[in-house]
């Protein structure tokens, strides 16, 4: 009998938490097409918001986006001002070593060099330029001969090509194709694509073990029933990599 | 906003460019100022309370409020704004949840601060978890205020200290062989005569907390650059409404003006207070008007 209502106890106790279940994800909200703000509408949209709005729904939590900068993105979850981050962030050991990732929702991703002309030095002697703590400024840094170029923002590791002060950018294949596409000749996308990475994840709190599981079997279900590949073809168009 | 809004992708020259113009985030944009301006509205009188109570303390009798006054204004004065707002902002609101922690959670078990995570029970969290935006954004700002009117409070003070030492110790010991109190001194003779003395430095730091209103950023609140970062920035032709390309200079032209607005307005005040105080007192400035109105 005892046991019986220890039982019912911690049943009502856990499904008590289950219902207000809220959480908070962390993003950048300026790295189209996985995270941006509608110009009409001032609302987070892209990728990630609309997948982790399906994820969360399978995973029966309440979810709201709230924006961060990127820099203190990964201090700001491990002070609890939100519980998960979905902003583009590369599975790498480094990160590992701080937060914890759910499993990738974005297959190992291409990160690309973008330049003024097709012919654009990237080897010895290269000014590259990188948005900063992000997996392919790691990268960049350990190219022997290349200097590198760190900015805050994306927008700004792609004006500085622009304006001249660096001979490429290295970033997110598909962040840099769709502004190559619309430079109408400007830019060029150079045929030297790095695979980086063990794909996107969800960023989380190492003690937030429940949460990782919820959210790794929402992803598997996604991806068992294809709608992820939908989602990926979607933002990323049909020549994208799938699961 | 306007019925021709709907395809802009359609529309060309000032009808794009109305239509631009009247999008939501312009309204976030232009509304940012108001932000600003209510911050400054806000931590300006705060700042000058704070720099009050810090300048009395330094100067009183008792050694520990003494301590205190002049321990505050050399702490914050020393320390660089930004690691300031860093630092700061994140040490006081975990220093407030934590406090709730011990209040309102029911397990204590665990430890709040482990392998750099800083957990307290869902109950503790400031702002809650089920606030409202409004509440979350207004929390925010009174943290800003607060650090604001913290920082700028400790320069305000060591003004304010510097022109209550500056008013003619002769006006003092007169008023003292009238048979006045130190009390009755300090508010009737010290006071109403230091601030001519304090303007020139209080109007560096109004100047100054304009052009830091900036640091709103760091602190969580879109604030006016924020938007013109974001507005400006290249938006491709795939995902966007109203694609353009970097425009952050046109963007940022627009603070420019803003700010130099702001700075010159206060400017032209500053210099009326300065006329109006300067009436009556033991200063050049004032020996001159009152030749001037006796020619």
């Amino acid at each position: 009998m005892k046991k019986l209502l220890l039982t019912a106890a911690v049943m009502a106790l856990g499904t008590g938490a289950f219902a207000q279940d809220a959480i908070k994800i962390g993003t950048e909200g300026a790295y189209e097409p996985y995270n941006y703000i509608d110009q009409a509408t001032g609302e987070l949209v892209g990728f990630e918001i609309e997948l982790g709005a399906e994820l969360c729904s399978r995973a029966g939590l309440t979810c709201e986006f709230v924006q961060n900068e990127w820099d203190s993105i990964i201090p700001n979850l491990q002070s609890g001002n939100y519980d998960a981050i979905m902003a583009g962030m590369s599975i790498t050991d480094e990160r590992k070593q701080m937060i914890d990732f759910s499993d990738n929702y974005t297959p190992p991703s291409k990160s690309a060099y973008m330049a003024a002309s097709a012919d654009a030095n990237i080897g010895e002697g290269a000014v590259i330029s990188a948005q900063v703590s992000t997996i392919q400024a790691g990268y960049i840094a350990e190219q022997a001969g290349v200097t590198m170029l760190e900015f805050a923002s994306p927008d700004e590791t792609v004006a500085a090509v622009k304006n001249g002060e660096a001979d490429a950018v290295f970033a997110d294949k598909d962040y840099l194709t769709p502004i190559a596409g619309d430079s109408g000749g400007a830019l060029v996308m150079l045929d030297a694509d790095v695979a980086l990475g063990g794909g996107i994840g969800i960023g989380l709190r190492k003690s937030d073990t429940a949460l990782k599981e919820k959210f790794d079997t929402a992803i598997k279900s996604m991806k068992d029933d294809g709608s992820l590949n939908a989602m990926i073809e979607k933002y990323f168009g049909p020549d994208s990599d799938k699961f | 906003m306007f019925a021709y809004c709907t395809d802009p992708r359609a529309l060309e020259g000032l009808q794009w460019l109305g239509c631009y113009l009247t999008t939501a985030t312009h309204f976030s944009f232009y509304s940012s100022f108001a932000t600003v301006l209510l911050l400054l509205l806000v931590t300006a009188p705060l700042a000058l309370a704070l720099g009050f109570a810090g300048a009395s303390a330094a100067r009183s009798h008792l050694l520990p409020v003494s301590w205190l006054g002049r321990g505050y204004i050399a702490a914050v004065r020393g320390v660089p704004d930004v690691v300031f707002f860093l630092f700061f902002v994140i040490s006081l609101d975990q220093g407030l949840e934590w406090f709730r922690h011990l209040l309102v959670c029911e397990d204590l078990s665990q430890p709040v601060w482990n392998n750099g995570e800083f957990r307290v029970c869902p109950a503790a969290k400031v702002p809650l978890g089920t606030a409202s935006p409004f509440v979350v954004q207004a929390y925010a700002f009174a943290l800003a205020v607060t650090t604001f009117a913290i920082v700028f409070g400790a320069f305000a003070a060591n003004v304010l200290y510097g022109a209550m030492n500056a008013v003619p110790r002769a006006q003092l010991e007169t008023a003292e062989a009238y048979g006045m109190s130190h009390g009755q001194v300090f508010r009737r003779v010290l006071v109403p005569q230091m601030w001519i003395y304090a303007l020139p430095g209080l109007s560096n730091l109004w100047l100054i907390l304009i052009k830091a209103t900036p640091l709103l950023f760091l602190l969580g609140i879109k604030d006016a650059v924020y938007w013109a970062r974001e507005l400006g920035s290249a938006k491709t032709s795939g995902n966007n409404l109203y694609p353009h390309g970097d425009w952050r200079l046109f963007y940022f032209l627009a603070l420019l003006v803003f700010y130099l607005v702001s700075t010159r307005v206060s400017e032209i005040a500053l210099a009326r207070i300065t006329r109006r105080l300067s009436r009556g007192q033991a200063t050049r400035a004032g020996e001159e008007m009152r030749k001037g109105a006796a020619a």
